[in-house]
Protein backbone atom coordinates (compact mmCIF):
# COMPACT_ATOMS: atom_id res chain seq x y z
CA UNK A 1 0.00 0.00 0.00
CA UNK A 2 1.45 3.39 -0.96
CA UNK A 3 1.53 6.07 1.70
CA UNK A 4 -0.50 9.23 1.44
CA UNK A 5 2.54 11.33 0.49
CA UNK A 6 3.17 9.33 -2.71
CA UNK A 7 2.19 11.17 -5.87
CA UNK A 8 -0.02 9.76 -8.58
CA UNK A 9 -0.15 10.48 -12.29
CA UNK A 10 -3.50 11.08 -14.07
CA UNK A 11 -3.39 7.45 -15.26
CA UNK A 12 -2.95 5.88 -11.83
CA UNK A 13 -6.51 4.52 -11.59
CA UNK A 14 -6.21 3.03 -15.06
CA UNK A 15 -2.97 1.24 -14.17
CA UNK A 16 -4.55 -0.26 -11.06
CA UNK A 17 -7.64 -1.29 -13.03
CA UNK A 18 -5.40 -3.05 -15.57
CA UNK A 19 -3.82 -5.05 -12.75
CA UNK A 20 -0.42 -3.34 -12.79
CA UNK A 21 2.11 -4.23 -10.14
CA UNK A 22 2.73 -0.77 -8.70
CA UNK A 23 5.88 0.50 -7.06
CA UNK A 24 7.51 3.75 -5.95
CA UNK A 25 9.54 5.76 -8.43
CA UNK A 26 10.69 9.35 -7.96
CA UNK A 27 8.00 9.88 -5.35
CA UNK A 28 5.22 8.52 -7.58
CA UNK A 29 3.26 5.27 -7.39
CA UNK A 30 4.02 3.89 -10.84
CA UNK A 31 3.31 0.70 -12.80
CA UNK A 32 6.45 -1.46 -12.77
CA UNK A 33 4.83 -4.12 -14.91
CA UNK A 34 1.39 -5.20 -16.10
CA UNK A 35 0.04 -8.73 -16.18
CA UNK A 36 2.09 -9.97 -19.11
CA UNK A 37 5.37 -9.19 -17.38
CA UNK A 38 8.52 -7.29 -18.27
CA UNK A 39 9.82 -9.66 -20.94
CA UNK A 40 6.54 -9.74 -22.88
CA UNK A 41 6.03 -5.98 -22.53
CA UNK A 42 9.54 -5.32 -23.83
CA UNK A 43 9.12 -7.63 -26.83
CA UNK A 44 5.65 -6.26 -27.59
CA UNK A 45 7.05 -2.73 -27.81
CA UNK A 46 9.70 -3.74 -30.34
CA UNK A 47 7.18 -5.72 -32.42
CA UNK A 48 4.02 -3.62 -32.13
CA UNK A 49 3.32 -0.53 -29.99
CA UNK A 50 3.84 0.04 -26.29
CA UNK A 51 2.02 2.74 -24.34
CA UNK A 52 4.00 4.31 -21.49
CA UNK A 53 2.71 6.73 -18.86
CA UNK A 54 5.51 9.24 -18.32
CA UNK A 55 3.37 11.93 -16.72
CA UNK A 56 5.62 11.88 -13.66
CA UNK A 57 8.30 13.66 -15.70
CA UNK A 58 8.59 17.44 -15.38
CA UNK A 59 7.09 19.52 -18.15
CA UNK A 60 7.67 23.26 -18.28
CA UNK A 61 7.83 26.13 -20.70
CA UNK A 62 10.28 28.99 -20.99
CA UNK A 63 8.69 32.16 -22.33
CA UNK A 64 10.32 35.37 -23.47
CA UNK A 65 9.93 38.12 -26.03
CA UNK A 66 11.50 36.16 -28.89
CA UNK A 67 13.34 32.95 -29.66
CA UNK A 68 16.82 34.44 -29.42
CA UNK A 69 16.16 35.72 -25.90
CA UNK A 70 14.77 32.43 -24.61
CA UNK A 71 17.41 30.33 -26.36
CA UNK A 72 20.22 32.46 -24.98
CA UNK A 73 18.83 32.10 -21.46
CA UNK A 74 18.77 28.30 -21.72
CA UNK A 75 22.24 28.26 -23.30
CA UNK A 76 23.55 29.75 -20.05
CA UNK A 77 22.86 26.38 -18.40
CA UNK A 78 23.02 23.85 -21.26
CA UNK A 79 25.77 23.13 -23.80
CA UNK A 80 23.49 22.60 -26.81
CA UNK A 81 22.86 25.12 -29.56
CA UNK A 82 19.31 26.35 -28.96
CA UNK A 83 19.68 29.55 -30.95
CA UNK A 84 19.92 27.37 -34.03
CA UNK A 85 16.96 25.16 -33.07
CA UNK A 86 14.40 25.56 -35.85
CA UNK A 87 10.65 25.89 -35.22
CA UNK A 88 9.05 22.44 -34.90
CA UNK A 89 12.30 20.78 -33.84
CA UNK A 90 13.45 19.10 -30.62
CA UNK A 91 16.92 18.71 -29.18
CA UNK A 92 18.44 16.58 -26.38
CA UNK A 93 20.76 18.29 -23.89
CA UNK A 94 21.88 18.48 -20.28
CA UNK A 95 21.72 21.03 -17.47
CA UNK A 96 25.27 21.44 -16.15
CA UNK A 97 26.72 22.51 -12.81
CA UNK A 98 29.75 24.82 -12.51
CA UNK A 99 32.12 21.82 -12.60
CA UNK A 100 30.62 20.59 -15.87
CA UNK A 101 28.79 17.77 -14.13
CA UNK A 102 25.30 16.82 -15.24
CA UNK A 103 22.41 18.08 -13.14
CA UNK A 104 19.86 16.43 -15.43
CA UNK A 105 19.31 15.52 -19.06
CA UNK A 106 16.33 16.93 -20.89
CA UNK A 107 14.45 17.35 -24.15
CA UNK A 108 13.89 20.87 -25.44
CA UNK A 109 11.26 21.60 -28.11
CA UNK A 110 10.60 24.74 -30.09
CA UNK A 111 6.88 24.74 -30.93
CA UNK A 112 6.20 25.79 -34.53
CA UNK A 113 4.42 29.10 -34.87
CA UNK A 114 4.71 30.64 -31.40
CA UNK A 115 7.89 32.69 -31.08
CA UNK A 116 9.72 33.04 -27.79
CA UNK A 117 8.70 29.66 -26.30
CA UNK A 118 10.68 26.55 -25.54
CA UNK A 119 9.10 23.44 -23.98
CA UNK A 120 11.18 21.36 -21.60
CA UNK A 121 10.79 17.77 -20.41
CA UNK A 122 13.03 16.78 -17.47
CA UNK A 123 13.36 13.70 -15.26
CA UNK A 124 10.83 13.21 -12.48
CA UNK A 125 13.47 12.63 -9.82
CA UNK A 126 15.24 15.89 -10.69
CA UNK A 127 12.45 18.25 -11.63
CA UNK A 128 12.40 20.22 -8.39
CA UNK A 129 16.16 20.74 -8.61
CA UNK A 130 16.01 21.57 -12.34
CA UNK A 131 13.25 24.14 -12.03
CA UNK A 132 14.96 25.81 -9.06
CA UNK A 133 18.22 25.97 -11.02
CA UNK A 134 16.49 27.46 -14.04
CA UNK A 135 14.53 29.99 -12.04
CA UNK A 136 17.59 31.25 -10.21
CA UNK A 137 19.52 31.64 -13.46
CA UNK A 138 16.99 33.17 -15.81
CA UNK A 139 17.20 36.83 -16.81
CA UNK A 140 14.15 38.92 -15.86
CA UNK A 141 12.96 38.84 -19.48
CA UNK A 142 12.45 35.05 -19.46
CA UNK A 143 9.87 33.25 -17.33
CA UNK A 144 9.66 29.55 -16.43
CA UNK A 145 6.18 28.09 -16.07
CA UNK A 146 5.71 24.53 -14.80
CA UNK A 147 3.06 22.68 -16.80
CA UNK A 148 1.75 20.48 -13.99
CA UNK A 149 -1.73 20.25 -15.55
CA UNK A 150 -0.34 18.26 -18.47
CA UNK A 151 0.04 14.51 -18.75
CA UNK A 152 2.67 12.87 -20.93
CA UNK A 153 2.35 9.51 -22.66
CA UNK A 154 4.69 7.77 -25.07
CA UNK A 155 3.64 5.40 -27.82
CA UNK A 156 6.70 3.50 -29.05
CA UNK A 157 7.26 0.75 -31.58
CA UNK A 158 6.98 0.02 -35.31
CA UNK A 159 3.16 0.10 -35.18
CA UNK A 160 2.95 3.43 -33.33
CA UNK A 161 2.55 5.61 -36.40
CA UNK A 162 -0.18 3.38 -37.87
CA UNK A 163 -2.01 3.34 -34.54
CA UNK A 164 -2.05 7.15 -34.38
CA UNK A 165 -3.02 7.39 -38.05
CA UNK A 166 -6.02 5.15 -37.37
CA UNK A 167 -6.94 7.28 -34.39
CA UNK A 168 -6.64 10.58 -36.26
CA UNK A 169 -6.31 10.13 -40.03
CA UNK A 170 -5.80 13.81 -40.81
CA UNK A 171 -3.19 14.51 -38.14
CA UNK A 172 -0.17 14.55 -40.44
CA UNK A 173 1.71 12.50 -37.86
CA UNK A 174 3.02 9.99 -40.41
CA UNK A 175 4.94 12.76 -42.14
CA UNK A 176 6.66 13.93 -38.95
CA UNK A 177 10.43 13.62 -39.00
CA UNK A 178 12.38 12.15 -36.08
CA UNK A 179 12.92 14.83 -33.39
CA UNK A 180 10.25 17.10 -34.82
CA UNK A 181 7.38 18.54 -32.81
CA UNK A 182 3.95 19.89 -33.61
CA UNK A 183 0.56 20.54 -32.05
CA UNK A 184 -2.01 17.85 -32.96
CA UNK A 185 -5.74 17.67 -32.30
CA UNK A 186 -7.08 14.25 -31.33
CA UNK A 187 -10.81 14.92 -31.62
CA UNK A 188 -11.27 17.85 -29.29
CA UNK A 189 -8.06 17.24 -27.35
CA UNK A 190 -5.26 19.73 -28.03
CA UNK A 191 -2.01 17.87 -27.72
CA UNK A 192 1.63 18.58 -28.43
CA UNK A 193 3.47 15.71 -30.09
CA UNK A 194 7.12 14.95 -30.73
CA UNK A 195 8.49 12.09 -32.75
CA UNK A 196 10.99 10.82 -30.21
CA UNK A 197 11.30 8.44 -27.31
CA UNK A 198 13.40 6.39 -24.97
CA UNK A 199 13.29 2.91 -26.47
CA UNK A 200 15.33 3.09 -29.68
CA UNK A 201 12.13 2.46 -31.66
CA UNK A 202 10.11 4.86 -33.80
CA UNK A 203 7.53 6.52 -31.62
CA UNK A 204 5.79 9.59 -30.33
CA UNK A 205 5.61 11.46 -27.04
CA UNK A 206 2.25 13.12 -26.51
CA UNK A 207 1.67 15.93 -24.06
CA UNK A 208 -2.01 16.56 -23.33
CA UNK A 209 -4.28 17.97 -20.62
CA UNK A 210 -4.25 15.73 -17.53
CA UNK A 211 -8.04 15.46 -17.44
CA UNK A 212 -8.10 14.09 -21.00
CA UNK A 213 -5.32 11.57 -20.44
CA UNK A 214 -7.28 8.57 -19.20
CA UNK A 215 -9.84 8.65 -22.01
CA UNK A 216 -7.04 9.11 -24.53
CA UNK A 217 -5.06 6.19 -23.10
CA UNK A 218 -8.16 3.97 -23.19
CA UNK A 219 -8.69 4.82 -26.86
CA UNK A 220 -5.10 3.84 -27.61
CA UNK A 221 -5.38 0.64 -25.59
CA UNK A 222 -8.50 -0.29 -27.56
CA UNK A 223 -6.25 -0.69 -30.60
CA UNK A 224 -5.14 -4.35 -30.80
CA UNK A 225 -1.55 -3.33 -31.51
CA UNK A 226 -1.21 -1.37 -28.27
CA UNK A 227 -0.30 -2.74 -24.85
CA UNK A 228 0.39 -0.93 -21.57
CA UNK A 229 4.07 -1.02 -20.64
CA UNK A 230 5.55 -0.51 -17.16
CA UNK A 231 8.79 1.00 -15.91
CA UNK A 232 10.51 -2.38 -15.80
CA UNK A 233 10.34 -2.80 -19.57
CA UNK A 234 11.00 0.92 -20.06
CA UNK A 235 14.34 0.31 -18.39
CA UNK A 236 15.25 -2.83 -20.35
CA UNK A 237 14.29 -1.10 -23.61
CA UNK A 238 16.43 1.97 -22.99
CA UNK A 239 19.35 -0.17 -21.78
CA UNK A 240 19.30 -2.18 -25.00
CA UNK A 241 19.16 1.13 -26.89
CA UNK A 242 22.28 2.32 -25.05
CA UNK A 243 20.46 5.33 -23.58
CA UNK A 244 21.51 6.98 -20.33
CA UNK A 245 19.37 7.04 -17.20
CA UNK A 246 19.93 9.87 -14.72
CA UNK A 247 21.26 8.59 -11.43
CA UNK A 248 23.00 5.73 -13.25
CA UNK A 249 25.04 6.82 -16.31
CA UNK A 250 24.56 10.50 -15.49
CA UNK A 251 25.09 12.39 -12.25
CA UNK A 252 26.61 15.60 -10.99
CA UNK A 253 30.16 14.20 -11.12
CA UNK A 254 29.97 13.06 -14.74
CA UNK A 255 30.41 15.44 -17.69
CA UNK A 256 28.78 15.01 -21.11
CA UNK A 257 32.02 13.98 -22.82
CA UNK A 258 32.72 11.07 -20.46
CA UNK A 259 29.07 10.11 -20.86
CA UNK A 260 29.46 9.83 -24.61
CA UNK A 261 27.13 12.77 -25.25
CA UNK A 262 29.54 15.01 -27.18
CA UNK A 263 27.24 14.56 -30.19
CA UNK A 264 24.61 16.64 -28.34
CA UNK A 265 26.98 19.64 -28.07
CA UNK A 266 26.83 21.39 -31.41
CA UNK A 267 30.00 22.84 -32.95
CA UNK A 268 29.38 26.51 -32.18
CA UNK A 269 28.98 25.77 -28.46
CA UNK A 270 32.10 23.57 -28.36
CA UNK A 271 34.12 26.47 -29.71
CA UNK A 272 32.45 29.32 -27.83
CA UNK A 273 31.69 27.71 -24.48
CA UNK A 274 29.50 29.99 -22.37
CA UNK A 275 27.90 27.18 -20.36
CA UNK A 276 28.80 25.94 -16.86
CA UNK A 277 31.92 23.76 -16.76
CA UNK A 278 32.82 24.68 -20.33
CA UNK A 279 36.56 24.51 -19.58
CA UNK A 280 36.29 20.89 -18.43
CA UNK A 281 34.11 19.94 -21.40
CA UNK A 282 36.42 21.66 -23.88
CA UNK A 283 39.50 20.02 -22.35
CA UNK A 284 37.86 16.61 -22.56
CA UNK A 285 36.93 17.24 -26.20
CA UNK A 286 40.56 18.04 -26.99
CA UNK A 287 42.44 15.49 -24.90
CA UNK A 288 39.78 12.84 -24.50
CA UNK A 289 38.10 12.10 -21.18
CA UNK A 290 39.83 10.02 -18.50
CA UNK A 291 36.95 7.57 -18.35
CA UNK A 292 34.23 6.62 -20.82
CA UNK A 293 30.76 5.15 -20.78
CA UNK A 294 30.82 1.76 -22.48
CA UNK A 295 28.61 -1.20 -23.20
CA UNK A 296 29.50 -4.55 -21.63
CA UNK A 297 28.55 -8.05 -22.74
CA UNK A 298 29.17 -10.89 -20.28
CA UNK A 299 30.53 -13.94 -22.10
CA UNK A 300 28.14 -16.23 -20.23
CA UNK A 301 24.48 -15.97 -19.38
CA UNK A 302 24.67 -14.57 -15.85
CA UNK A 303 23.64 -10.90 -15.63
CA UNK A 304 25.95 -8.39 -13.96
CA UNK A 305 24.16 -5.53 -12.27
CA UNK A 306 24.58 -1.94 -11.21
CA UNK A 307 27.43 -1.43 -8.77
CA UNK A 308 29.51 -4.41 -9.92
CA UNK A 309 33.23 -3.70 -10.22
CA UNK A 310 34.84 -3.96 -13.61
CA UNK A 311 38.38 -5.33 -13.43
CA UNK A 312 41.11 -5.81 -16.00
CA UNK A 313 43.17 -8.92 -16.71
CA UNK A 314 45.44 -8.23 -13.74
CA UNK A 315 42.48 -7.87 -11.39
CA UNK A 316 42.84 -4.09 -11.02
CA UNK A 317 39.56 -2.18 -10.79
CA UNK A 318 39.05 -0.08 -13.92
CA UNK A 319 35.44 0.91 -13.50
CA UNK A 320 31.90 0.11 -12.33
CA UNK A 321 28.63 -0.97 -13.88
CA UNK A 322 25.97 1.77 -13.82
CA UNK A 323 23.11 -0.28 -15.27
CA UNK A 324 22.94 -4.01 -15.90
CA UNK A 325 20.43 -6.73 -16.53
CA UNK A 326 19.03 -8.90 -19.24
CA UNK A 327 18.20 -7.70 -22.76
CA UNK A 328 15.08 -9.52 -23.93
CA UNK A 329 15.58 -8.62 -27.60
CA UNK A 330 19.30 -9.34 -27.43
CA UNK A 331 18.58 -12.60 -25.59
CA UNK A 332 21.59 -12.12 -23.35
CA UNK A 333 22.81 -10.17 -20.33
CA UNK A 334 23.90 -6.58 -21.05
CA UNK A 335 25.32 -3.74 -19.01
CA UNK A 336 26.66 -0.19 -19.23
CA UNK A 337 29.31 1.36 -17.07
CA UNK A 338 32.34 3.59 -16.97
CA UNK A 339 35.87 2.36 -17.51
CA UNK A 340 39.25 4.04 -17.76
CA UNK A 341 39.58 5.29 -21.32
CA UNK A 342 42.60 3.04 -21.91
CA UNK A 343 40.28 0.04 -21.51
CA UNK A 344 37.29 1.44 -23.41
CA UNK A 345 37.90 0.04 -26.89
CA UNK A 346 35.21 -2.36 -28.10
CA UNK A 347 36.34 -5.93 -27.69
CA UNK A 348 38.54 -5.23 -24.65
CA UNK A 349 38.26 -8.28 -22.38
CA UNK A 350 37.32 -7.44 -18.79
CA UNK A 351 35.88 -9.22 -15.78
CA UNK A 352 32.73 -8.23 -13.92
CA UNK A 353 32.65 -9.03 -10.19
CA UNK A 354 29.40 -10.87 -9.49
CA UNK A 355 28.85 -12.46 -6.06
CA UNK A 356 32.57 -12.24 -5.40
CA UNK A 357 33.59 -14.02 -8.59
CA UNK A 358 35.03 -12.53 -11.78
CA UNK A 359 32.78 -13.15 -14.79
CA UNK A 360 34.43 -12.82 -18.19
CA UNK A 361 32.98 -10.06 -20.38
CA UNK A 362 33.85 -7.79 -23.24
CA UNK A 363 33.49 -4.06 -23.88
CA UNK A 364 30.74 -3.83 -26.46
CA UNK A 365 29.61 -1.17 -28.94
CA UNK A 366 26.35 0.63 -28.23
CA UNK A 367 23.50 0.24 -28.84
CA UNK A 368 23.01 -3.44 -28.08
CA UNK A 369 19.90 -3.47 -30.25
CA UNK A 370 19.90 -1.32 -33.42
CA UNK A 371 17.92 1.91 -33.33
CA UNK A 372 14.89 2.05 -35.60
CA UNK A 373 14.24 5.79 -35.59
CA UNK A 374 12.11 7.13 -38.43
CA UNK A 375 14.50 8.51 -41.01
CA UNK A 376 12.02 8.60 -43.88
CA UNK B 1 3.29 -40.71 -0.53
CA UNK B 2 5.34 -37.79 -1.76
CA UNK B 3 4.82 -34.85 0.51
CA UNK B 4 5.85 -31.32 -0.40
CA UNK B 5 7.00 -28.99 2.35
CA UNK B 6 7.84 -25.31 2.16
CA UNK B 7 9.94 -22.59 3.74
CA UNK B 8 8.96 -19.01 4.45
CA UNK B 9 11.53 -18.05 1.80
CA UNK B 10 9.31 -19.82 -0.75
CA UNK B 11 11.50 -22.85 -1.42
CA UNK B 12 9.78 -26.20 -1.66
CA UNK B 13 11.10 -29.65 -0.80
CA UNK B 14 9.54 -32.76 -2.33
CA UNK B 15 10.94 -35.94 -0.81
CA UNK B 16 11.43 -38.90 -3.10
CA UNK B 17 12.99 -41.67 -1.01
CA UNK B 18 16.11 -40.24 0.62
CA UNK B 19 16.46 -37.51 -1.99
CA UNK B 20 14.87 -34.07 -1.67
CA UNK B 21 13.84 -32.26 -4.88
CA UNK B 22 14.11 -28.51 -4.30
CA UNK B 23 12.84 -25.52 -6.18
CA UNK B 24 11.00 -22.24 -5.67
CA UNK B 25 7.25 -22.14 -5.29
CA UNK B 26 4.74 -20.98 -7.84
CA UNK B 27 4.12 -17.91 -5.69
CA UNK B 28 7.83 -17.11 -5.82
CA UNK B 29 8.10 -17.42 -9.59
CA UNK B 30 5.11 -15.14 -10.03
CA UNK B 31 6.61 -12.54 -7.73
CA UNK B 32 10.00 -12.72 -9.46
CA UNK B 33 8.75 -12.39 -13.00
CA UNK B 34 10.46 -13.84 -16.03
CA UNK B 35 13.49 -15.91 -15.00
CA UNK B 36 16.45 -15.35 -17.30
CA UNK B 37 19.26 -17.23 -15.58
CA UNK B 38 19.79 -19.77 -12.80
CA UNK B 39 23.07 -20.23 -11.01
CA UNK B 40 23.07 -23.85 -9.91
CA UNK B 41 25.01 -25.39 -7.01
CA UNK B 42 27.89 -27.72 -7.76
CA UNK B 43 27.06 -31.42 -7.77
CA UNK B 44 28.78 -32.88 -4.72
CA UNK B 45 28.58 -29.66 -2.71
CA UNK B 46 27.76 -30.18 0.96
CA UNK B 47 25.02 -27.78 2.02
CA UNK B 48 23.80 -26.97 5.48
CA UNK B 49 20.19 -25.97 6.00
CA UNK B 50 19.98 -22.21 5.34
CA UNK B 51 23.07 -22.01 3.12
CA UNK B 52 22.74 -20.04 -0.09
CA UNK B 53 22.45 -22.81 -2.65
CA UNK B 54 21.41 -21.22 -5.94
CA UNK B 55 20.53 -17.87 -7.47
CA UNK B 56 17.51 -17.22 -9.67
CA UNK B 57 17.87 -14.13 -11.83
CA UNK B 58 14.86 -12.32 -13.28
CA UNK B 59 15.04 -9.43 -15.72
CA UNK B 60 15.18 -6.97 -12.85
CA UNK B 61 16.89 -8.68 -9.91
CA UNK B 62 18.75 -11.66 -8.46
CA UNK B 63 17.11 -13.81 -5.81
CA UNK B 64 18.86 -16.28 -3.49
CA UNK B 65 17.59 -19.82 -3.08
CA UNK B 66 18.52 -21.24 0.33
CA UNK B 67 18.93 -24.94 1.11
CA UNK B 68 15.82 -25.87 3.11
CA UNK B 69 17.52 -29.04 4.38
CA UNK B 70 21.11 -30.21 4.82
CA UNK B 71 22.84 -32.69 2.60
CA UNK B 72 24.93 -33.30 -0.49
CA UNK B 73 23.83 -31.99 -3.87
CA UNK B 74 23.37 -35.10 -6.01
CA UNK B 75 21.81 -33.59 -9.12
CA UNK B 76 21.10 -30.20 -10.69
CA UNK B 77 18.47 -29.52 -13.33
CA UNK B 78 20.17 -29.11 -16.71
CA UNK B 79 16.78 -28.14 -18.19
CA UNK B 80 16.50 -24.94 -16.13
CA UNK B 81 20.10 -24.19 -16.96
CA UNK B 82 19.21 -24.27 -20.65
CA UNK B 83 15.68 -22.90 -20.28
CA UNK B 84 15.39 -20.69 -17.19
CA UNK B 85 11.77 -19.89 -18.12
CA UNK B 86 10.80 -23.42 -17.04
CA UNK B 87 10.72 -22.05 -13.52
CA UNK B 88 7.92 -19.70 -14.56
CA UNK B 89 6.11 -22.33 -16.61
CA UNK B 90 6.22 -25.16 -14.06
CA UNK B 91 8.00 -24.15 -10.86
CA UNK B 92 6.75 -27.15 -8.92
CA UNK B 93 7.42 -29.73 -11.63
CA UNK B 94 9.85 -29.45 -14.52
CA UNK B 95 11.28 -26.23 -13.00
CA UNK B 96 12.94 -27.99 -10.05
CA UNK B 97 16.42 -26.64 -9.38
CA UNK B 98 18.52 -29.19 -7.49
CA UNK B 99 18.33 -32.44 -5.51
CA UNK B 100 19.89 -33.11 -2.13
CA UNK B 101 20.58 -36.45 -0.46
CA UNK B 102 19.07 -35.82 2.95
CA UNK B 103 21.60 -35.73 5.78
CA UNK B 104 18.91 -35.41 8.44
CA UNK B 105 15.28 -36.25 7.59
CA UNK B 106 14.28 -34.77 10.92
CA UNK B 107 14.79 -31.29 9.47
CA UNK B 108 11.66 -31.77 7.37
CA UNK B 109 9.41 -31.59 10.40
CA UNK B 110 10.23 -27.92 11.01
CA UNK B 111 9.23 -26.94 7.47
CA UNK B 112 5.72 -25.79 6.56
CA UNK B 113 3.12 -28.20 5.29
CA UNK B 114 1.31 -27.22 2.10
CA UNK B 115 -1.68 -26.01 4.15
CA UNK B 116 0.54 -23.98 6.46
CA UNK B 117 2.35 -22.45 3.47
CA UNK B 118 -0.97 -21.46 1.85
CA UNK B 119 -2.00 -19.85 5.14
CA UNK B 120 1.35 -18.08 5.33
CA UNK B 121 0.88 -16.71 1.78
CA UNK B 122 -2.43 -15.19 2.81
CA UNK B 123 -0.69 -13.20 5.53
CA UNK B 124 1.57 -11.63 2.92
CA UNK B 125 -1.18 -10.29 0.71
Amino acid sequence: MSDSATLRTPLHALHVELGARMGPFAGYDMPIQFSSGILAEHLHTRAHAGLFDVSHMGQAELVGSDHATVAAALERLCPADFLGLAPGRQRYSQLLNPEGGIVDDLMVSRPPGADGRLNLVVNAARKAIDFALLESNLPPSVRLTRLDRLALVALQGPAAVAVLQRLEPNSGLAAMAFMSTQPVRFGRISAFVSRSGYTGEDGFEISLPADEAEAFARRLLADPDVASIGLGARDSLRLEAGLCLYGHELDETIDPIEAGLAWSIQKRRRLEGGFPGAARVQAALVAGPARKRVGLRPDGRAPAREGAEIVDASGAEIGRITSGGFGPSVGAPIAMGYVASSAAASGTPVSLMVRGKPLAARVSPLPFHPHAYHRG
Amino acid sequence: MTETRYTKDHEYVRVEGDVAVIGISDHAQQALGDVVFVELPAVGAALAKGDSAAVVESVKAASDVFAPVSGEVVEVNADVDAQPGLINEDAMGRGWIFKIKLANAGELASLLSEADYEAFLKTLA
